[in-house]
């Protein structure tokens, strides 16, 4: 009896502690303002604590005094939000709010800060909606991960993500290329020898298969999971996904390497007569077409969050390009030897290369500075960055993955793995937590424990979507198109004021008209009868002309001079004036 | 249709008129004029003849009434033109001021006064001022009908501003929001309305009752406050003695200032010393606390004093009595005297108590990292064993140096850079030391500017110091352990060298060595040394040479190893647990052989070194020399165009800016405008802003589904105007400006009822 009197006593003071004073909404508009600065900060909760209760006091000291309902609300004012999700969204530093005198400017400015305080706020609070987690891998007690077989890891996890390993045993068309569709649902695959296959990876269902009977370099997802690009011997096919070929496009000619850029509709290729060409597949046109001079053009890779197409050369540079630029825009020397493969993070911070001379280099690409440099003793031949910053290099035969190359220095590969045949093609599988490897025996699919990002925007790209869903989104997505003008270096300077002189504008109208359009006509004498366009009545006539403008320009420079002088004057005369005036001291004066 | 007839009724009329009006005297009759106007009722209507006489008379008024000019000659005759009037004056006789006065001054009822106004009248000549044309006096009229309509406009003023300023307004304005209220809001909006709840209302706060819940009502609290009459009377009491006592004390207080012998005060004086450090003791036994702040006091007395020119024996009774001194014992005592109060006052007070302040300033300096001392031996430039670093940096160079000669001889190709390398690499060691110290001297050199005023050892009596100082050291050696010995001979050979090379490097710094500022023992060890050792050196050209092009070369050569670091950069070792069974297909291996031959070594680097230079110089300004030999002078073999003309047509370009890249030794960055986005940039600042960076702050975030939430998106892309579809917008009646200023007069109100509360707190 006793005890369950004890257990229900601490039932109900269980439930006392739990119930809180839900949050009225008459008290929002109040509280907000005050807590304003405890949002902002969203520091310790000890301090929070003390915060809370001075504002408690302030509150019954002042306003809430009067009310009927005599409780306060113990935690006042809106959730507070962790200081690192807010820096997560936030763009730009603050500006200091003009004087006082600019009335107007001060209130656009308010406003304007206010409304980007709440946008920031909100995402970070909205943060919170993305739940999932990304996995990773974890060995025992001196057990290293990289010593875990593929086979031991599909054994161990769920029997979907367990089907995610598979080998395709294809030895027949050589060595593979890979490409994994934006949404990571259907994987592309093109043997050196014409072999052409692309089909739901998850579901293994073969969408198409066909040989293209020539020597295939790189393949490639358009926009949609219905059309792809394939690089052939000579010219560059777009077939759709039943394997038929809708263009052959023989302005592009001997492609090597090809990059999709998916907000710019561009498929931009490097060639092996050193071209970088971009094709907008929503037009079909060709945008640019820049001979880089630099050889033949077999490492490519973009920078997602630029869109800038990084090249690398065999001598040992890399190269960044942007359709709107003829040269390259910054040539960084990265490897004593040729440059063997790059790779670009999600985020656009860093740049992963791998040269001839075995090294494995990591550059911060904003600050085009070098960070870490790792030696690996066969070299990579192949890069490839995963969502999340795990990096996957093949060496040989050898495909390993390594975690925050750039953070901390890394001795161990996070994972590694051994395939058939050397390794042609490496990418990582958006969304998911696989790696897709095409080799000389075919293709492999590895699992890679925290590969992937786990939240996926439905609105960007949906593995889930439906065949109506992809179609919304096609017509979204060429809504919003980005113009290939606007890729740069920085992408935020289209929201900069352009700061060029009077004259630089000009000088580019002139270039972009061909002629200038101010520009003085000069003066043709008329062809006048009875000998009175004798080359000496015409040369006097041109001077008569030259005279009259040489005497305006004279005049207005007479003018002007006038009028400096008399502002001068006034100038003075007005100093004089205040100088003149008398001041008490001057009786003692001599 | 009655306005229609009436104009006909008057056309007849006048046609009538007309025909009357040709009879010569200007005299109607009555019965004539009611003749022709029963004619004319006879044509107008004819059934109206049945009406009575009374009504007829009337209408034929009113018929009358509307021809003017008959009204004018009926009133021409009815006036009293013909007849005399009352004071025997016809219209035609004028009248004049004089007659008038005239009869006054007869007359006895007249005052003197109007009489005197008159008089004023006639004798005053002016003529009155014509009144003002009609045009002046509408623009008067409309002034001032402007100003009140302007006073009334103008009270809407604020309003106005407010609605333009508001970031939204709906319309209709100053709606109700709808929806439940709260509880809080409803009680707190209510008013008494009912005349029964106004009259108790009232009757509460006639009587002072308190309406929210209080402890004592007002009348309560006064009466509490007051107190009873005894309390009172011991009150007074009590203060009137305090006045007596405060005067007295007074009145005693001048009576002594007033006091001139000195000695008195100085007995007095000292008294109160003595009283005064009595008291301090017992504080300090008892209150520490108060003691320490007596100190401080205490403290700052000095301080001031040590400020002032008090007892310095600077002010003009100093002065005089300094000038007296010679002859005068007195005066010489006197001034003795003066500074002796001087160093009273401005000795330190040396206490128990600040003795233990001291100390525990001791332990805090011991609490603190040992590096805050060191920092100060580090800039004590000559001495290498504080320095440190002199003795890590030849090695690293060294070490560069050998890496730079092995890189040499890998690489065939000989370039600038590398010879000069090479040819520093002779004299490495010698080379790094010299920069330190260069490095060093220099620093110092410039703090010595500085302080130079100050702390200045010149001349004979620097040298004679040194020498003392430099026995005392010598002494304090002997008695030192013999490691301690060794290490300061070691020392000294160092400096010794050192200064060697400083001398050899340039002369004009021996000059100023003369000049050094001695800092430690060990700095003045130094200086006798460097004394002997400054005639004799002859600066040798091999030296000064290398001096000469350091700073250059130091330049050049950084690049270069920058570059080179860049790409030997230490690298980590990755430890691959598989090893690699098949390597790369076989054609490629052999590619890569052969690119790996082609590009041995320095040779990718001192391309891209080679590229990189050249777009540097690209970009640098151009001269363009357009001058024209034998163009206004003598021409010919051997002769020069003039130097004035020569710089009169060499064109310079601007500098541009510095590259990008400047910093950064393997990356060029193109320097090239993008112009392709400038269509698509805002070109010119928008209106309120003043410069880019606030306007580029204001679109920073944006405002699309895409990266906003619901709730930003719809707060950020509000509209300005929201009108509600059906609802009747009125105009703005007078009850919003009332209530705009009672809202301001509320808002006024409350805050200064909150200044008041405040203090209560």
């Amino acid at each position: 009896m006793k005890s369950k009197a004890t257990f229900t006593d601490s039932h109900v003071e269980k439930k006392i502690k739990v119930k809180r004073p839900s949050v009225r909404y008459w008290n929002e508009p109040q509280k907000e303002d005050k807590s304003r600065d405890g949002e902002n900060t969203g520091e310790a909760a000890v301090q929070q604590d003390r915060r809370a209760k001075k504002r408690k006091q302030k509150d019954e000291t002042s306003a809430e005094k009067k009310l009927f309902s005599e409780k306060s609300d113990p935690f006042p004012g809106s959730a507070p939000i962790p200081k690192d999700r807010l820096q997560k969204f936030k763009r730009k530093d603050k500006i200091t709010k003009p004087p006082r005198h600019y009335r107007k400017l001060k209130q656009v400015i308010t406003r304007s800060e206010e409304a980007s305080d709440l946008a920031l706020k909100q995402a970070a609070r909205f943060d919170l909606l993305l739940p999932e987690d990304a996995g990773f891998l974890e060995g025992d007690e001196d057990e290293d991960t990289c010593t875990i077989s593929q086979e031991d890891i599909a054994e161990a996890v769920d029997i979907t993500s367990g089907a995610k390993y598979f080998n395709l045993k294809l030895t027949q068309f050589g060595p593979y290329r890979v490409d994994y569709s934006k949404t990571g649902r259907q994987l592309l695959l093109g043997g050196r020898r014409g072999h052409l296959a692309c089909f739901d990876w998850q579901t293994k269902q073969l969408m198409c298969e066909i040989n293209v009977m020539e020597s295939i370099s790189d393949v490639k997802w358009l926009h949609t999971d219905s059309m792809f690009a394939v690089a052939q011997k000579q010219w560059l096919y777009v077939y759709d996904s039943n394997g038929i070929e809708l263009h052959c496009i023989r302005k592009f000619n001997d492609v090597l390497r090809m990059q999709f850029l998916p907000y710019h509709f561009l498929l931009a290729t490097a060639s092996a007569t050193s071209f970088l060409q971009y094709l907008d597949v929503s037009t079909g046109k060709e945008v640019a077409a820049i001979c880089t001079k630099t050889g033949r053009l077999d490492v490519m890779c973009q920078n997602p969050h630029n869109a800038i197409i990084h090249l690398g050369h065999s001598n040992g540079t890399v190269t960044l390009w942007s359709p709107n630029q003829k040269e390259a825009l910054v040539k960084m020397l990265c490897h004593q030897g040729g440059v063997r493969s790059v790779a670009v993070d999600k985020m656009g911070n860093y740049m992963v290369t791998s040269g001839m001379d075995k090294k494995l280099k990591v550059f911060d690409i904003r600050a085009l500075k070098p960070l870490t440099s790792y030696f690996l003793p066969a070299g990579a031949s192949c890069l490839s960055l995963s969502q999340r910053g795990l990096l996957s290099a093949a060496t040989g035969d050898v495909v390993q993955v390594y975690r925050d190359v750039w953070s901390t220095p890394v001795t161990k590969p996070y994972m590694a793995h051994r395939v058939r045949g050397s390794v042609w093609g490496l990418q990582f599988c958006p969304f998911e937590d696989v790696l897709g490897v095409g080799h000389g025996e075919g293709f492999t699919s590895m699992l890679v424990p925290g590969a992937g990002e786990p939240n996926f925007d439905g609105l960007d790209a949906n593995p889930y979507r439906s065949a109506k869903q992809r179609q919304e989104w096609e017509v979204k997505a060429l809504l919003e198109k980005i113009q290939p003008e606007l890729i740069s270096l920085d992408p935020t300077d289209l929201g900069r004021v352009d700061r060029a002189t009077f004259e630089q504008r000009h000088q580019e109208k002139v270039q972009s008209l061909g002629f200038d359009p101010h520009a003085k006509e000069k003066f043709v004498p008329k062809f006048k009868k009875k000998g009175r366009s004798s080359a000496g009545a015409v040369e006097r006539r041109k001077k008569q002309v030259a005279h009259v403008d040489q005497r305006d320009v004279i005049r207005k420079s007479v003018e002007d001079k006038v009028k400096m002088e008399e502002q001068q004057k006034r100038k003075e005369a007005k100093k004089a004036a205040l100088s003149r005036r008398k001041s008490a001291l001057d009786r003692f004066k001599k | 249709m009655a306005k229609v007839s009436k104009i006909r009724k008057s056309k007849k009329r006048s046609k009538v008129a007309g025909s009357s009006s040709k009879k010569p005297p200007v005299v109607y009759d009555d019965e004539q004029e009611e003749d022709v106007c029963g004619a004319e009722e006879d044509v107008s209507s004819e059934e109206d003849d049945g009406e009575d006489e009374r009504k007829r008379q009337k209408l034929l008024e009113a018929i009358g009434a509307l021809g003017g000019k008959r009204k004018h000659a009926l009133a021409e005759r009815s006036e009293a033109a013909v007849h005399m009037s009352e004071f025997s004056m016809t219209a035609d006789d004028e009248a004049d001021l004089s007659d008038l006065i005239g009869t006054i001054e007869k007359t006895p009822a007249a005052t003197a006064q109007t009489k005197k106004h008159l008089k004023n009248l006639q004798r005053s000549k002016n003529t009155v001022e014509c009144p003002l044309s009609k045009q002046e006096n509408e623009r008067i009229q409309r002034d001032v009908a402007f100003q009140k309509a302007a006073l009334e406009v103008s009270r809407w003023q604020s309003i106005i501003t407010q609605n333009q300023r508001a970031e939204q307004l709906v319309f209709p304005l100053n709606q109700e929001p709808s929806g439940p209220k709260p509880i809080e809001q409803v009680v707190m909006g209510w008013e008494a309305r009912t005349p029964l709840e106004k009259e108790i209302f009232s009757l509460l706060a006639a009587n002072k009752q308190p309406i929210l819940d209080a402890v004592l009502t007002p009348a309560e609290e006064a009466s509490v406050k007051a107190m009873d009459l005894e309390q009172v009377k011991i009150r007074r009491a009590e203060r009137q003695k305090a006045r007596a006592l405060q005067s007295y004390y007074e009145a005693k207080a001048r009576r002594e200032r007033k006091i001139k012998s000195k000695k008195y005060h100085k007995v007095q004086n000292k008294a109160k010393r003595k009283e005064f450090v009595k008291q301090f003791e017992e504080l300090v036994k008892t209150d520490p606390a108060a003691a320490l702040e007596e100190l401080d006091k205490m403290e700052r007395a000095r301080m001031q004093e040590r400020m002032s020119l008090k007892h310095q024996n600077s002010g003009k009774w100093a002065k005089s009595k300094a000038i007296m001194a010679k002859y005068d014992e007195g005066a010489r005592k006197a001034m003795q005297q003066q500074l002796e109060v001087n160093k009273d006052l401005t000795q330190k007070l040396v206490t128990s108590l600040s003795k233990e302040e001291e100390e525990e300033g001791e332990g805090n300096t011991d609490m603190l990292p040992d590096f805050v001392n060191d920092a100060e031996f580090k800039q004590d430039s000559s001495n290498p064993w504080m320095r440190g670093r002199l003795s890590e940096d030849p090695t690293e160079m060294e070490l560069k140096d050998t890496m730079d000669v092995t890189a040499e001889g890998a690489s065939a190709v000989t370039k600038e850079a590398e010879e000069e390398e090479g040819s520093e690499a002779e004299g490495t060691e010698e080379d790094a030391l010299l920069r330190e110290f260069d490095s060093r001297r220099k620093q110092r050199q410039d703090q010595e500017s500085d302080t130079s005023a100050v702390i200045v050892n010149d001349g004979d009596d620097g040298v004679e110091e040194d020498q003392v100082t430099e026995d005392k050291v010598a002494e304090i050696s002997d008695e030192e352990e013999e490691g301690l010995s060794e290490f300061t001979r070691m020392y000294r050979g160092i400096g010794k060298s050192l200064e060697k090379d400083a001398g050899s490097k340039d002369g004009s710094a021996e000059l100023e060595e003369g000049l050094m500022r001695i800092r430690s023992v060990d700095d003045v060890d130094l200086l006798p040394q460097e004394t002997p050792t400054e005639p004799q050196q002859a600066p040798t050209p091999q030296h000064q040479k290398s001096a000469e092009q350091q700073p250059s070369r130091s330049r050049k050569r950084k690049k270069g190893i920058e570059l080179r670091e860049v790409l030997t950069k230490e690298t980590k070792v990755i430890k691959v647990p598989l090893a690699p069974t098949v390597t790369d297909s076989e054609e490629k291996l052999d590619q890569r052989v052969l690119i790996e031959e082609a590009f041995a070594g320095d040779d990718v680097i001192s391309d891209f070194a080679r590229e990189k230079r050249k777009r540097e110089d690209e970009g640098k300004p151009k001269v363009i020399d357009l001058t024209l030999p034998g163009w206004g002078e003598w021409g010919g073999l051997g002769l020069k165009p003039s130097k004035r003309k020569r710089r009169r047509f060499r064109i310079r370009t601007e500098v541009p800016p510095p590259r990008k890249d400047q910093h950064l030794p393997s990356v060029i960055i193109s320097e090239k405008r993008n112009s392709a986005i400038t269509p698509h940039q805002v070109s010119s600042l928008p209106f309120p802003f003043e410069n880019p960076a606030q306007f580029e702050s204001s679109i920073r975030t944006p405002l699309g589904r895409t990266w906003n939430t619901e709730r930003t998106v719809k707060k950020m892309t509000k509209p300005r105007v929201v009108t509600q579809l059906g609802a009747i917008i009125e105009p703005m009646a007078d009850e919003q400006l009332l209530k705009g200023k009672k809202k301001v007069s509320a808002r006024r109100r409350s805050r200064n009822t909150k200044t008041r509360t405040q203090p209560a707190k």
